[in-house]
């Protein structure tokens, strides 16, 4: 196992770790032959063109690609050095463990508080001081607290998009996970409701993995420390066409193909 | 040219549709306007608190066709609600997109077009005749069951499925499980449809007559049991104004009838509101 550090504490190189995996949907490969180290407490950035994949690899994570019927999967994808496919895996633990914030916000249609209150009181937690404690602290570490703090009782659906962004992601640390998926989390926001959010990202990677998954090649220079690059293959399957760090990607990339993409020259 | 041909034909649109509504509520005004006016001067605290003499003298109160037609709403909505709500979850939530689904969707597409006397003659042979519920409170509750499930389970699929699937997604993400997703944000969602379809439910069972003439009877006693028969308030509008001369009763019973449905409207919407609340946890 490699270890490294970054953002200022020891950290795995492979905190979750994709081998020889293939990806169907039906009769349809969308991803092939993905091998993949995602390295702990880093902000991991996945790019590449419409259709590449990317959100399906993403999905792989959390297992959220269970839902959709026809779905099959080959090789393993280990976080802390477990398979998440194994048999033995309670998917419903695994997503407690792997959030995530989606690309539309989408908080539930009810009050600021019962939004974060959701997860842990699903997981068991009753208590109204505990509960209350941990609205405060998600909502804190989401930099959301001093915005909400005197309307918690008011219906989500009110705040900004922006606003409803960081609730979600103050949802998704409400239950504690270790590792955060984001597909596309900027997408419907405007540029300071962005900025604000990848700020919040920088502060999270000091106690969270982070991958996200987004169109902006600009955001991926920003704020990720690995970036890896998918392309489709002329059967438009996915695959992973470079993988490194976001500095050396961005500015010597050793594939002719990242070099095309990130230079504007398609996608 | 175009343009000026493009707002006129919105000018016509515009017409045919507030037209269309216009009328719709110069109708409902009409008709319950026209029953109140009859039936109202009728109604009295006499005719509130005694029950009909039966017979063709059309003479007497209504006391125990109100009692009747509440108690077999409320039988029937206890049985209704639950089984229709669990099967519309199924549906939508659950039932594999298969030939089996596929099948029983077509079943209650097609039960949902059986005219109601069909359902009455079922219902005559199986729980009067077979289950020996005699002309019942109770075989007539069952029988509405039967009738009203189709419109029940279809219509709360609707409301099921218009809840957004990213609500589902932010569930399930933060590990959940499927049926705490459904029953925490699922159906909390859905209630205003839910209590469209109960409330389009009990229109329709307080309407009904003739499934109820062959299988309730039509006792104008006061039913003691859920075993008796019993007399409906439609089912008396029907007696009293084809059997006898009592037309001034018959609207007056009519109008109970018409105020009855909106107080259980008004009933159905503050308890959804409620229940909402407390299944939200916002109480």
């Amino acid at each position: 196992m490699t270890e490294y550090n970054l953002n200022g504490q020891t950290c795995r190189g492979d905190k979750i770790k994709a081998k020889n995996l293939n990806f169907y949907y039906g009769s349809f490969q969308a991803l092939r032959d993905i091998n993949l180290d995602i390295p702990g407490c880093a902000i991991t950035a996945i790019i590449g063109p419409s259709g590449c994949g990317k959100s399906s690899f993403l999905r792989l994570l959390n297992r959220m690609n269970d839902l959709i019927y026809g779905s099959r999967i080959e090789g393993t994808i280990e976080l802390d050095g477990k398979n998440i496919f194994d048999k033995e895996v309670d998917v419903v633990d695994l997503r407690k463990n792997v959030g995530m914030v989606f690309q539309k916000p989408n908080p539930f249609p009810i009050s600021i508080f019962d939004n974060i209150a959701f997860g842990p009181k699903q997981h068991g937690k009753k208590s109204k001081i505990e509960l209350e404690e941990i609205v405060e602290n998600s909502l804190k570490k989401a930099a959301l607290w001093d915005e909400v703090k005197d309307k918690l009782g008011q219906s989500a659906l009110a705040l900004s998009g922006g606003q409803q962004q960081r609730l979600c992601i103050a949802r998704v640390l409400s239950v504690e996970p270790q590792v955060i998926l984001m597909d596309e989390p900027c997408s419907a926001l405007d540029p300071m409701a962005t900025l604000k959010i990848e700020d919040l990202m920088r502060t999270l990677a000091k106690n969270y993995t982070i991958i996200i998954v987004t169109h902006n090649m600009q955001q991926a220079a920003r704020v990720s420390d690995t970036t890896a690059f998918f392309m489709m293959e002329p059967d438009r399957a996915g695959s992973l066409v470079e993988y490194g760090l976001t500095s050396e990607i961005f500015t010597n990339p050793k594939d002719k193909r990242t070099e095309d993409y990130i230079t504007g020259r398609f996608g | 040219m175009l343009n000026v041909s493009a707002k006129q034909t919105q000018k016509l649109a515009m017409a045919g549709i507030w037209g269309g509504g216009v009328i719709t509520l110069l109708l409902l005004i009409v008709i319950i306007g026209y029953v109140l006016l009859q039936g109202l001067p009728g109604i009295n605290w006499e005719f509130l608190t005694t029950n009909p003499k039966g017979g063709l003298s059309g003479e007497g109160g209504i006391l125990s066709t109100v009692v009747s037609t509440l108690y077999l709403i409320g039988i029937t909505l206890v049985l209704l609600v639950p089984i229709g709500i669990g099967s519309a979850v199924y549906l939508s939530e659950y039932a594999p997109n298969n030939r089996l689904t596929r099948i029983i969707r077509y079943g209650i597409e097609t039960l949902a077009g059986i005219p109601s006397i069909i359902f009455g003659l079922f219902g005559y042979a199986l729980f009067v005749t077979v289950l020996s519920f005699n002309f019942s409170i109770l075989s007539g509750a069952l029988t509405l069951v039967c009738l009203l499930l189709p419109t029940m389970i279809t219509t709360t699929e609707e409301a099921l499925k218009a809840v957004s699937y990213s609500y589902r997604e932010a569930a399930l993400a933060l590990g959940t499980t499927k049926w705490q997703m459904i029953s925490r944000i699922v159906l909390p969602s859905a209630i205003p449809g839910i209590v469209t379809a109960v409330i389009l439910c009990i229109g329709r069972a307080i309407g009904e007559t003739a499934c109820l003439y062959v299988t309730m009877g039509g006792s104008a006693a006061m039913p003691s049991s859920l075993l008796e028969g019993g007399r409906t308030l439609s089912l008396h509008v029907f007696y009293l104004a084809m059997e006898t001369n009592a037309m001034d009763k018959a609207m007056a019973t009519a109008a109970v009838l018409i105020i009855i449905i909106i107080l259980i409207n008004a009933l159905t919407n503050l308890l959804a509101g409620r229940f909402q609340k407390r299944l939200k946890g916002i109480s």
